[in-house]
């Protein structure tokens, strides 16, 4: 996999950038726009897959290393437990209490206040650290798994 | 009580926080990796502390202070308990088993990860409240399991997880067709609520339905024997302290607690449910029997024998739910239940031990076939009287647990007019000494072959896993002697099965005062 | 009507993952069948002319301070939108799993049929 021609390469180059951002503004505006999370994270880990497709799988394990990615995908659920932890002591409250709550039922979902969901966008922010480092690893390790699997099959056939 | 109700999540929160602990400590080399596994020993032996602090009790903690319908809640009572301290007792045992077991295996900081991921699962399935709740708990600790099962990537792992999965998955999708079809009927997912929704129009078609959903699902999840077919792969080709995770406890988890949970609970006991129930036990015990007496693979014996135990615990709470639906007699039906119970918790305990034991014979001895083995029984002093006495309780031999609650179910059956049933029992449990003599026989007595007079004795963890497990076999037999533990542990789980749908009343009396938050 | 397509879809499902003898026809089964719980799970919640579930200020009545009747009624049940984000979430790790080891599998049998990858019996 030695990524394709220079065209895709120079697009993808630059649309990597955009769809990053995109991922990480639809991670942090969870809570006002449909998204969230999940959805960001899928797009986040989509701009990796891309530079995957149109580089190669070396280059891109060059700029993200699967330890890093591991350790990525576990600190982010980390987060959200030690979110959901928090509310848990913050106080008498219990476990997911929504601790940044004072302005909630204020102001709820206004826009241009990022705290008006309490903690919904801070785990927002954890959900899409974890599904975009997992997801990145998901489609990582099948391309590991085929691309072995390429090789053995051509030597097969030599011999 | 002001300290109990932190508790609840923290049944959940121990083992998800290790399972995403472990691969960052486990990547800093090999120092991390044993801070990894003494921290996974750690947090089990925790869970297994507050699951025997938690017996006897009832709480309701709702998550992110939402009441009831509206947020999700777990609930503590004494079933919940019950399969608590079994969950965390096998699964403490299992865990100390595989520091040494798993050496031989790469990835270990993977697999403990994966491990805690599915003791988080199955946790959760317990002390939940909720329906969808419910599902979701259950996938993370089936998925989790499916990996487990596959973990060695041998040709055979690999097929058995791949048919482990693709017949988990048909279960999980019937069960969440299920909890929508309840979710339409009733517009609710909270079990209580449906509970009372259920009550008021007891003869809805599409509840039906899903109930007939839930059976196929769960038992799926059981192994009831239609279903059967992916157990023994799945339980033999997986490393033995998983193969004792998923006999010892999956199965129970997933399929008895939340199939029992479903019907008892949530839907209320009918004659024909309960009826239903007793024909599966029953075809299961006999069918494992016998399959279990062919096989000669040691770990395939084990696993045919699991899906015949599986049968005994649906007997014992089919009849007992067979009998309270009908009125009749409420004492036999509550020994019924107390037995289908108590033979729960011996056969989590023995079987696993019985795995770990096969484990312990397969990595001294490089095979698991029966006719290939012989004469172990001095080279592996420890692991022969560990399975020996396994073996006693499992068959139902005097001082052992399995006699005890063995005899609780002919008793019920007899008292309650069931002669058939109760014979069976006794048939089934003459198939069960055949099958475990066997075994005995063929692993452990007879001529040592010439190349295996090097093989040595399982130490350090294994061993100790092996004797604490061996131990507990013997103070099972001791339970019903001693009425204080018996009415701390099995009495109330039985109580709660035998209050039926009593169950939604208990959780809104209990969180009718407690605070709202939602508007 | 719609619910009977939707039991029809999770049928083809289940007959495509029982019957077929191909590991990734079954895996497009299994797909199938949860696609189709899914999209049952939506339905509960649809309503002709029905407004997305978000409370703004303009859903407020101005004399009560609370959420109005007008609101409520044309809004959809936000739950199951919540319950099927949920299960796409798992069947995305399922079908990763089981995409892994179909793969895995192929590597070590050389084949997907399943009638020819049977090592264990009994």
């Amino acid at each position: 996999m030695k990524g394709m021609t220079i065209i895709v390469k120079t697009i993808s180059s630059w649309v990597k950038l955009l769809i990053f951002l995109f991922g990480i503004y639809i991670v942090l505006f969870g809570h006002l726009t449909p998204g969230g999370g999940f959805a960001g994270g899928v797009i986040i880990a989509s701009s990796y897959v891309l530079l995957m497709l149109a580089f190669g799988r070396e280059f891109v394990e060059k700029n993200l290393s699967l330890t890093a990615s591991s350790r990525l995908d576990c600190v982010g659920a980390l987060m959200f437990v030690a979110i959901a932890l928090v509310g848990m002591f913050y106080g008498a409250a219990s476990f997911f209490w929504n601790f940044i709550h004072q302005q909630y039922l204020a102001d709820r979902a206004t826009e241009f206040k990022l705290v008006s969901a309490g903690i919904i966008p801070l785990c927002n922010i954890a959900i899409g650290l974890k599904v975009g480092a997992s997801l990145f690893l998901v489609i990582f390790a099948l391309s590991v798994f085929c691309n072995d699997f390429r090789c053995k099959g051509s030597a097969r056939e030599l011999m | 009580m002001s300290d109990i109700p932190l508790v609840l999540p923290a049944f959940v929160c121990i083992p998800l926080v290790a399972a995403f602990l472990l691969p960052i400590l486990g990547s800093f080399g090999r120092k991390g990796r044993v801070v990894a596994t003494a921290l996974a020993n750690l947090a089990a032996l925790s869970l297994l502390a507050m699951s025997i602090a938690s017996t006897n009790q009832f709480s309701v903690y709702n998550v992110g202070r939402w009441s009831i319908p509206l947020g999700i809640n777990m609930v503590l009572d004494g079933f919940s308990a019950l399969f608590l301290i079994t969950v965390n007792l096998v699964s403490s045992a299992a865990l100390l088993f595989s520091v040494r077991y798993m050496e031989q295996y790469t990835a270990k900081p993977k697999y403990l990860s994966l491990f805690m991921l599915m003791v988080a699962g199955m946790n959760g399935v317990v002390l939940t409240g909720d329906l969808f709740n419910l599902f979701v708990f259950l996938e993370v600790a089936s998925i989790a399991s499916y990996a487990l099962v596959g973990f060695g990537c041998d040709d055979e792992q690999l097929e058995a997880s791949f048919k482990y999965m693709v017949l988990g998955e048909v279960g999980s999708m019937f069960i969440l067709l299920a909890i929508g079809l309840v979710y339409g009927a009733t517009g609710m997912l909270n079990m209580a609520y449906i509970s009372k929704a259920i009550q008021n129009n007891p003869t809805n078609v599409v509840l039906c339905f899903a109930l007939a959903l839930f059976i196929a699902g769960f038992g799926l999840k059981a192994a009831l024997v239609p279903f059967h077919a992916w157990l023994p792969d799945a339980h033999s080709s997986a490393p033995a302290p998983i193969s004792a995770m998923l006999s010892g406890i999956l199965i129970k988890v997933l399929g008895v607690y939340a199939l029992v949970r479903t019907i008892f609970s949530i839907f209320g006991i009918s004659t024909t449910v309960g009826t239903l129930l007793v024909v599966l036990g029953v075809v299961n015990m006999v069918t494992g029997a016998f399959l279990a007496i062919g096989q000669g693979d040691l770990k395939r014996l084990l696993a045919y024998s699991s899906i015949s135990q599986v049968g005994y615990i649906f007997l014992g709470i089919g009849l007992g739910g067979a009998l309270l639906a009908a009125g009749a007699s409420p004492v036999w039906a509550s020994l019924a239940i107390l037995g289908g119970l108590f033979h729960l918790l011996n056969h989590a305990v023995s079987k696993s031990l019985l795995f770990l034991t096969s484990g312990s014979v397969e990595m001294a001895a490089g095979t698991r076939q029966l006719d290939q083995l012989g004469g172990l029984a001095e080279k592996l002093p420890l692991t022969r009287a560990s399975c020996a006495v396994a073996s006693a309780s499992i068959v139902g031999i005097p001082p052992f647990g399995g006699f005890w609650s063995k005899l609780i179910l002919v008793i019920a059956a007899i008292g309650a007019g069931v002669y058939w049933a109760a014979a069976l029992i006794v048939a089934v449990s003459v198939c069960t000494l055949i099958m475990y003599l066997k075994v005995h026989r063929y692993v452990f007595l007879g001529e040592l072959s010439e190349t295996r007079q090097q093989i040595k004795e399982s130490r350090g963890s294994m061993a100790v896993a092996m004797i604490c497990l061996a131990c507990l076999c013997v103070f099972l037999g001791l339970v019903f002697l001693a009425p204080a533990l018996r009415a701390e542990l099995l009495e109330p789980a039985a109580k709660v099965l035998c209050d039926g749908v009593g169950y939604a009343d208990k959780i809104m009396e209990f969180s009718k005062d407690m605070i709202v938050c939602a508007d | 009507m719609p619910y009977a397509m939707c039991f029809l879809l999770f049928m083809i499902g289940l007959y495509c993952a029982v019957v077929k003898k191909n590991m990734v026809k079954i895996v497009i089964g299994l797909a199938v069948m949860e696609y189709a719980v899914n999209l049952f799970l939506i339905m509960l919640g649809f309503r002709v002319n029905g407004a997305a579930p978000i409370v703004d200020k303009t859903c407020y009545d101005p004399a009560t301070g609370r959420v109005t009747a007008g609101f409520l009624n044309a809004a959809v049940d936000p739950l199951p939108q919540a319950l099927v984000l949920t299960s796409i979430v798992i069947g995305l790790g399922t079908l990763a799993l089981l995409i892994s080891i179909c793969i895995r599998t192929y590597e070590k049998y050389g084949t997907f049929d399943i009638t020819q990858i049977r090592k264990l019996k009994g």
